[in-house]
């Protein structure tokens, strides 16, 4: 049987290559053929997950509801103090201080990533800002976020704290934190479809013991992850759930 | 449940008896303290069927000024603060008896007799088509949103 293993399109492009090794030390491990496909946006892989084309997926907290409730997915795993926190920023020269400060007409500019999206539009409604009374542009890239902040063609861009935290410090000096979320309980996560649950147990045990070897340690670092922690049924339900009253 | 304690409170206190759907009774003490919700958290809670607390994450624990030990097991009504309309609530029951997700603007009551206002979320947690408790999210609201709260909750109170 070939498996095909997919990759939140929101995954930071400097870990590219890590995710093919990582898809080389999977089949290894397993001794499994399995295919590393990469789609270009959320709306691309959702159509994959819609047909049935996917078996693994290191998903983004946004989908885990459809893949667990609709798709019969199971949890597998998740980078060991993973959360995905976001970040609304402003540009360095920007007068405004506090969320509270914004005021309608605010024009953002986002990427498609969901859970980031969705968690800055919550940290705008304390100023009572919505999709009525802003305006939002999408790119394909935070850095392209961040140049409309520099250029002042967005008031405040929308960005996952990590990659923020990432951009180059010329970038960056350019920009100025308004607010950081805070917290903890949403985060990325592994998942096995139907097709390949079977091997949850052997594959959980693989990247568990992933930091004991060298090889393995290789592949890790190539994410940027330190090591795995084992993701529990109930654990990704009650993500779901707590995504569900976030989601409007 | 416990009557609050006096030697808790902070500050200049009102006091009153609040009288919960089952009958029982509690005496609280409240301030004109306000503490409001940093900007970019989740309060999170579970409860069991009941609206005992199973689960709290650290924000909800700060909130509230209780230990964590003081309220796992303790009813959710722990919170509950007197400017709030019994009919907040007893639409919140009723939304989840019929497994839909409810919305709220709550004052919620701190143990040193503070308060805090949140915006609410809750939603029944279902598992193989079975409730088998609920989970709360609450945020930062918006003072305008607080002030339209207040204005109705006072004519229902
Ligand atoms: C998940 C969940 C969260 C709740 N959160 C609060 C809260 O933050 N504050 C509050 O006063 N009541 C909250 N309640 C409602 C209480 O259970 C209770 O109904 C309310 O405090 C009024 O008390 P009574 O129903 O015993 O009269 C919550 C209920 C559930 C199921």
């Amino acid at each position: 049987m070939k498996y095909t293993f997919t990759v939140s399109p929101d995954f930071n492009p400097e870990f590219i290559s890590g995710w093919f090794f990582f898809n080389t030390w999977l089949q290894k491990s397993l001794n499994e053929q399995i295919h590393l496909e990469l789609y270009n946006d959320f709306e691309s892989q959702r159509q994959a997950i819609a047909h049935d084309e996917i078996d693994l997926i290191y998903a983004n907290p946004f989908d885990a509801s459809n893949l667990v409730r609709e798709k019969g997915f199971v949890p597998i795993a998740c980078p060991d103090n993973a959360a995905d926190e976001a970040i609304i920023a402003v540009s360095a020269e920007s007068a405004i201080s506090n969320v509270d400060e914004l005021q309608p007409g605010l024009r953002i500019s986002k990427t498609d990533d969901p859970d980031v999206n969705m968690v800055c539009s919550l940290m705008l409604e304390p100023a009572n800002l919505d999709a009525q009374n802003t305006t939002a542009s999408t790119r394909a890239t935070y850095v392209l976020v961040a140049k409309d902040l520099i250029t002042q063609d967005a008031d405040v861009g929308f960005f996952l704290a990590d990659t923020y935290t990432n951009l180059s410090k010329m970038t960056r000096s350019k920009l100025k934190q308004l607010v950081r979320s805070d917290i903890h309980d949403i985060h990325h996560l592994l998942l096995a479809g139907p097709q390949i649950s079977h091997k949850r147990g052997e594959i959980l045990e693989r990247l568990l013991a992933m930091p004991a070897n060298e090889k393995g340690l290789g592949v890790l670092q190539g994410l940027g992850i330190e090591n795995w922690k084992a993701v529990e049924q109930e654990d990704t339900e009650f993500m779901i759930d707590l995504m569900e009253t976030l989601k409007n | 449940m416990n009557d609050m304690k006096m030697a808790d409170i902070i500050g200049e206190y009102r006091e009153k008896v609040l009288t919960f759907h089952d009958d029982s009774q509690r005496k609280v003490f409240y301030t004109e303290v306000e503490f409001p919700v940093p900007d970019g958290r989740l309060i999170v809670s579970r409860t069991d069927l009941k609206g005992a607390i199973t689960h709290a994450n650290e924000s909800f624990v700060e909130m509230s000024g209780y230990t964590r030990e003081e309220l796992i097991g303790a009813p959710h009504s722990i919170l509950r603060h007197p400017e709030m309309p019994a009919a907040a609530f007893q639409g919140l029951w009723s939304t989840l008896a019929e497994k839909k997700k409810w919305h709220g603007y709550v004052k919620n009551l701190r143990k040193d007799g503070g308060f805090y206002w949140v915006y609410a979320t809750v939603i029944p947690n279902i598992r193989g088509g079975e409730v088998l408790g609920y989970t709360s999210v609450r945020r930062r609201p918006s003072k305008m949103k607080v002030k339209e709260a207040e204005a109705l909750y006072e004519t229902l109170t």
